[in-house]
C-alpha cells in the first residue's frame, strides 16, 4: 500500500467577522495517494475554494487557518515558516486557482511567465535549459510552440487554462490542487482541456485534487470524490461507489439534480436554502432540508466514520463498521 | 400564422477601431427565428461563447439594431415604432437576465424591482391594490412575500432574486419571455425551481419562452425545439428530440458529446477535434465557419455557406453532408420547422 | 423608535470603522463652531481697522494681539474662517451643480453632446487655473467683491467634477440594472435621478469636497497675492497685509502664524474628509457580502 502524499486531518479554517467566527470549513480530514486524482465537489458556501487555498496556506485575513494538520509527504505545511512554505509551493504542491485565466498577468508573454516561476526556485538554471524546459512544457499540455511569444488575450480561454496547467507542472510537483479549471470555459473546450490534465496527470504521476460544483466532471475525470457541505464533509468513497450507491441524503439529492439528456422530466432540486454559516443549524447542519432526517439529527453533529473500507459518510443513519 | 416576434435574416455586424483601422466582427450572420402568436411554445437557442446568442437577445428586445434584416413585432419594425407601440412591446416581451445580483440596484430593496414596472404600466389603481399583485406573483412563484419584501438585495440568495425576477417577469403577463441564461449563476440544487417555475409559466399562462444557453441539457429538458448557433450562423434547427437525440450537424453532434453525463460508466471517450492555433476566427474563410474544426470537412464547405437542407419535417441542418434534402429558406424555417406538437 | 436606534447604532458602528472619515468631519466641525461661537461672542466689528491700538501683541484685552491697522486679530481669525467656508461652500457647490448636470448629459447621453462637452472640458482643463485667475482678479482689483470672487473661482472648477461624474455615469450605465429599470418603463430622466444618482452619492460627496478644497485653495492664494476683496477680513488677506507689513521681521508671530495654523487644520480635516468618503465610495469595501 502506497502511503498517502497528502493527509488533511480535521482543518479548520474560519473567517474573522464582526458577529463572530464563521467556519467556512469545519474539520475536514481526507487523504491523497500519490497519482490519484481525487474530486471535492460541493456547491457554492460548501467551503471548497477555501479549502484548496488553505491547503496552499494562501489563506488571506479575514480568512485565518483555526487549526488542524495539512501533512504533504509527512510535513506539516501549517506549521512551516514563511520560507519553507514558499519553496514547497509550485515544486511540491500546485494551484491552480479559479479564475487563473484572469491570472496571466496581461503585460508579459507566455513564455516569460512559465519561466519566471521556474527561475524562482531554480535560481541557478541557465537560459537555454529554461528555454527547453519551457517548450517541453508547453508540449506537455499540446500548446504549439509559437504560443510561447504570445500575449495572454491573443490566447482563447481553453488556451489560457492550458498554460495555467503549464505553469503549476513546471516543477512537477507532487500534488497539483485544481479550483474549478473549467467554470468559465465552454463544454467542448474543456472536455479538451480536460482530457489534456488527465494525459499530464499520467504521464507525470502526479496527483490531482480537482475542487468544483460539477457532478457531470466529476464522474469523467475522478477516481474518488468527498462531498462537501457547509465546510464538513458528507460523504467519501470511489466516484463508482458513491454515485451508484450514495449513502448521504445530500449526495443522493446531489446526483438527481443535474438534467439528462436521456428523458425529459420533473426538475429536481433541493428543497430549502443554503445555510447561513454565521448561525448554522444545530446538530447536523443539513437536517432542515434532509428527506431522512431524525429526531437525532437536530441534536448531534454526525463525525465521519468509515462505514465500508474506504467509504466515509457523515450522517446518523450509518452506524460505524466493526473493523 | 402570424408571428409575434421574429426576426428575418437578421446579421449584425460590429465594427470598432479607430479611424484608419477598422475592426469588424460579424455577431451574427443570417439569422431567422419566429416565435408564433397562436401556441405558447419554448424554443431553446443554444450556443457557446462567440456564438452571438447574446447579440441574438439583444436585437430581439430593440436593445440594438440590425445590420441587415429586421426584427418584426406583431408584423411592426422594432426600430421604427412609436412611442406607445414601444410601450406596448416592453409590457408584452419581458426578460431574465443572467446575473441575479447585477439587475438590483443596490440602493433600494428588492421592492423597487416589483413596484416601478406595476407604477410604470399602471397595473393596480391604488397602492394596495398594487401590494397586493405583488404578493400574488411572488406566491405564484413559490415565494413567501413576507420573507422577501422589505429586504436588501445582498439579504437574499442568488435564487431566491432570480425568483424575483421571474415573478416581476410575470406580472405583466407578457406574451413572451426571453430568459438569457437565467440559471447559469444559481446553485445546481436551486436551478430546479427556477426552471419549474419557467414551464409552468408557459402552461398555466400560455407565455412563450425563449430559452437562451450554453447549457444543452437544461435546454432539453424545458424547449420544444432547439436552435443551435455557432460563431453567428444558425447550424442546426429544429424539434427537440430530434436534435438532441440524433444530431445530424457535425457541431451538434460535439457539443452533445462533450458534455460530462454524471455517471462515471458512461465516458467521455477521446476527443479528435483539433485544437485551435489561436482566437482570430477564420476571416478568410468563406464557407462554413465550422470547417477548420469539422471532422468531415469536404472541398465545398469551403467555397460557400451551405444553405439550410430539411432533413425531416421538423428539423433543419446547415450542413453539405445532407445536400441530398430540399433545401429551405432560411426565414421560413421559423413557420415550417417546428415542435412535433 | 427602535429603527432609529438601530439605524443609529449602524451609523455608529460604521463610524468606529472609518475613522478618516470621522475625524475628517470633526475637524471641520470644530472650524464651524469656532466661527459660530466666536461670533456670538466677538462682535465682527472688532475685525474692522481701528478697533484697537495697532501692533498690540497679545495680551487679556487682546486674545491674539492686534495689526498695524488696529484690527484685533482673534476677531478677524473668526470672520475670516467664517468667510474662507463660505466662499469654499459656495464655489464648490457651484462647482458640483455645474458638474452634475454636464457630467450625467454627457455620460448618459452619448453621442454628439458627449463629445462636444467631453471637448470643452478636456481644452479648459489644460488652462492653468491660478495663472487665469490672477489676469482676471488684477484687471477689476477695485471692483473684486467676495461673491465675484466665488463665480470666478467657481468657473474655473467645475471641469473636473464634469469628468469624475462622467466617467462613473458611464461605467454604471451599461448595468443590468439600468437595464431592467428602463425595460420596467422608466424614461431617461428618471433613470438618471431614481437609478444612478443615489448610486453615486458618495461620488458627489467626494467630488463637492475636491472642488470645495481647491476653491478654497485658489481663493487663499488670490487673496495672499492682494488681489482679493480688500476690504474683507478673510485668511487670505490677513496673510497678505502681514506680508506687506513686514510682519515677519518685526516679529509679530500673532498676525501670521493664526492664519496659517487655521488654513492648514482646516486642509487637513478636508484630506480626512476625503479619504474617508473615498472608503466609503470603494465598491470593494462597500459591499456587506
Amino acid at each position: 500500500m502506497k502511503a498517502d502524499i497528502l493527509q488533511v486531518r480535521n482543518l479548520r479554517v474560519y473567517y474573522q467577522t464582526s458577529l463572530g467566527p464563521l467556519k467556512a470549513v469545519d474539520g475536514v480530514t481526507l487523504s491523497l495517494k500519490p497519482g490519484e486524482r481525487f474530486g471535492l465537489v460541493g456547491e457554492s458556501g460548501s467551503g471548497k475554494s477555501t479549502l484548496a487555498l488553505a491547503l496552499m496556506r494562501l489563506t488571506k485575513p479575514p480568512g485565518y487557518i483555526e487549526g488542524g494538520q495539512v501533512l504533504l509527504d509527512g510535513l506539516d505545511l501549517i506549521k512551516v515558516s514563511e520560507n519553507e512554505i514558499r519553496k514547497v509551493r509550485l515544486a511540491q504542491i500546485a494551484l491552480v486557482p479559479q479564475g487563473a485565466m484572469s491570472s496571466l498577468n496581461p503585460v508579459m508573454r507566455i513564455k516569460d511567465q512559465i519561466i519566471d516561476g521556474i527561475k524562482d526556485h531554480l535560481k541557478k538554471m541557465p537560459g537555454s535549459a529554461l528555454e527547453e524546459r519551457m517548450h517541453e512544457l508547453l508540449a506537455k499540455v499540446e500548446l504549439k510552440p509559437e504560443m510561447a511569444n504570445m500575449f495572454p488575450h491573443e490566447l482563447s480561454g481553453g488556451m489560457k487554462q492550458r498554460v495555467c496547467l503549464a505553469i503549476a507542472i513546471s516543477l512537477s510537483p507532487r500534488v497539483i490542487i485544481a479550483d474549478e479549471p473549467t467554470s468559465a470555459l465552454d463544454v467542448v473546450v474543456q472536455r479538451q482541456v480536460m482530457l489534456t490534465l488527465g494525459q499530464v496527470q499520467e504521464s507525470l504521476g502526479v496527483s490531482i485534487l480537482l475542487v468544483g460544483h460539477d457532478m457531470g466532471l466529476m464522474a469523467q475525470f475522478v477516481e474518488r470524490i468527498g462531498v462537501l457541505y457547509a465546510g464538513k464533509l458528507a460523504e467519501v468513497g470511489s466516484v463508482r461507489e458513491v454515485f451508484k450507491e450514495s449513502l448521504h441524503p445530500y449526495t443522493r439529492l446531489l446526483i438527481a439534480c443535474p438534467p439528462s439528456l436521456e428523458e425529459k422530466g420533473e426538475f429536481k432540486g433541493i428543497p430549502g436554502l443554503p445555510p447561513l454559516l454565521l448561525n448554522p443549524p444545530s446538530g447536523c447542519v443539513f437536517h432542515p432540508r434532509c428527506p431522512q432526517t431524525t429526531s437525532r439529527c437536530s441534536v448531534k453533529i454526525p463525525s465521519l466514520k468509515e462505514v465500508y473500507p474506504g467509504r466515509w459518510v457523515a450522517c446518523h443513519l450509518y452506524t460505524e463498521v466493526k473493523r | 400564422m402570424t408571428a409575434l416576434l421574429e426576426a428575418c435574416n437578421v446579421t449584425k455586424v460590429f465594427s470598432s477601431g479607430g479611424f484608419f483601422k477598422r475592426k469588424e466582427t460579424v455577431a451574427l450572420e443570417n439569422v431567422s427565428l419566429s416565435i408564433k402568436e397562436s401556441s405558447p411554445s419554448i424554443t431553446g437557442v443554444v450556443g457557446e461563447t462567440g456564438s452571438g446568442k447574446t447579440t441574438l437577445a439583444r436585437l430581439l428586445l430593440g436593445f440594438i439594431a440590425p445590420t441587415e434584416g429586421e426584427v418584426l413585432y406583431k408584423g411592426r419594425d422594432l426600430q421604427k415604432m412609436s412611442r406607445d407601440e414601444r410601450l406596448e412591446f416592453q409590457r408584452e416581451v419581458q426578460v431574465i437576465f443572467q446575473d441575479p445580483f447585477e439587475v438590483y440596484n443596490p440602493f433600494y430593496k428588492v421592492d423597487h424591482v416589483l413596484t416601478t414596472p406595476v407604477a410604470k404600466f399602471h397595473l393596480a389603481r391604488s397602492k394596495t391594490q398594487g401590494r397586493k399583485l405583488i404578493e400574488h406573483a411572488l406566491q405564484a412563484i413559490g415565494l413567501q412575500p413576507e420573507e422577501t419584501l422589505g429586504r436588501y438585495p445582498h439579504q437574499l440568495s442568488g435564487g431566491q432574486r432570480q425568483r424575483i425576477m421571474v415573478a416581476r417577469a410575470s406580472l405583466l403577463k407578457p406574451r413572451i419571455i426571453l430568459a438569457d441564461e437565467p440559471v447559469s449563476m444559481v446553485d445546481a440544487s436551486l436551478r430546479a425551481t427556477i426552471l419549474e417555475n419557467l414551464r409552468k409559466l408557459n402552461q398555466k399562462f400560455g407565455i412563450s419562452l425563449l430559452y437562451i444557453t450554453h447549457d444543452l441539457t437544461t435546454a432539453y429538458q424545458i424547449s420544444d425545439n432547439i436552435i443551435v448557433l455557432y460563431q453567428g450562423s444558425v447550424v442546426e434547427v429544429g424539434d427537440i428530440e430530434l436534435v438532441i437525440k440524433n444530431p445530424q450537424h457535425p457541431y451538434t453532434q460535439l457539443l452533445v458529446a462533450s458534455i460530462p453525463v454524471p455517471d462515471p460508466d458512461r465516458s467521455w471517450g477521446q476527443d479528435s477535434t483539433p485544437v485551435l492555433v489561436s482566437k482570430t476566427s477564420t476571416k478568410l474563410n468563406r464557407g462554413c465557419k465550422f470547417v477548420d474544426r469539422c471532422p468531415f470537412a469536404m472541398p465545398v464547405c469551403r467555397e460557400n455557406p451551405p444553405p439550410f437542407f430539411q432533413t425531416d419535417g421538423y428539423r433543419a441542418v446547415r450542413c453539405y453532408l445532407y445536400k441530398d434534402a430540399s433545401v429551405i429558406a432560411g426565414n421560413a424555417i421559423g413557420k415550417d420547422v417546428g415542435p412535433k406538437r | 423608535m427602535k429603527a432609529l436606534g438601530k439605524r443609529l447604532s449602524r451609523v455608529g458602528a460604521y463610524c468606529r470603522r472609518n475613522p478618516k472619515l470621522v475625524s475628517g468631519v470633526s475637524i471641520i466641525l470644530t472650524l464651524v463652531l469656532f466661527w459660530l461661537i466666536g461670533s456670538l461672542l466677538l462682535s465682527p466689528t472688532r475685525a474692522q481697522p481701528i478697533s484697537g491700538l495697532p501692533d498690540q501683541p497679545p495680551s487679556l484685552r487682546y486674545l491674539l494681539g492686534t495689526d498695524s491697522n488696529g484690527r484685533e486679530l482673534l476677531a478677524v481669525m473668526v470672520v475670516g474662517t467664517g468667510l474662507t467656508l463660505r466662499i469654499g461652500i459656495l464655489a464648490g457647490a457651484i462647482g458640483l451643480g455645474i458638474g452634475i448636470i454636464l457630467g450625467f448629459i454627457s455620460g448618459y447621453y452619448g453621442g454628439l453632446l458627449d463629445t462636444v462637452i467631453k471637448g470643452i472640458v478636456d481644452v479648459l482643463l489644460t488652462v492653468p487655473p491660478l495663472a487665469v485667475l490672477v489676469v482676471i482678479a488684477a484687471v477689476i482689483t477695485r471692483a473684486m467683491t467676495l461673491d465675484s470672487m466665488i463665480v470666478i473661482v467657481a468657473s474655473l472648477s467645475w471641469m473636473l467634477p464634469t469628468r469624475t461624474i462622467r466617467a462613473q455615469v458611464l461605467t454604471m450605465r451599461e448595468r443590468a440594472y439600468i437595464q431592467v429599470a428602463r425595460l420596467s418603463g422608466m424614461n431617461s430622466l428618471e433613470v438618471i435621478v431614481k437609478e444612478l444618482m443615489p448610486n453615486l452619492l458618495p461620488y458627489l460627496a467626494a467630488s463637492f469636497v475636491g472642488a470645495t478644497a481647491a476653491s478654497i485653495l485658489a481663493c487663499i492664494g488670490l487673496e495672499a497675492l492682494g488681489l482679493g476683496p480688500q476690504s474683507l477680513p478673510t485668511l487670505g488677506m490677513t496673510i497678505f497685509w502681514s506680508i506687506s507689513f513686514s510682519a515677519m521681521l518685526r516679529n509679530m508671530w500673532w498676525w501670521w502664524l493664526p492664519p496659517i495654523i487655521i488654513i492648514a487644520i482646516l486642509f487637513v480635516g478636508l484630506f480626512l474628509l476625503t479619504a474617508g468618503l473615498d472608503e466609503i465610495a470603494n465598491p470593494r469595501l462597500r459591499r456587506r457580502m
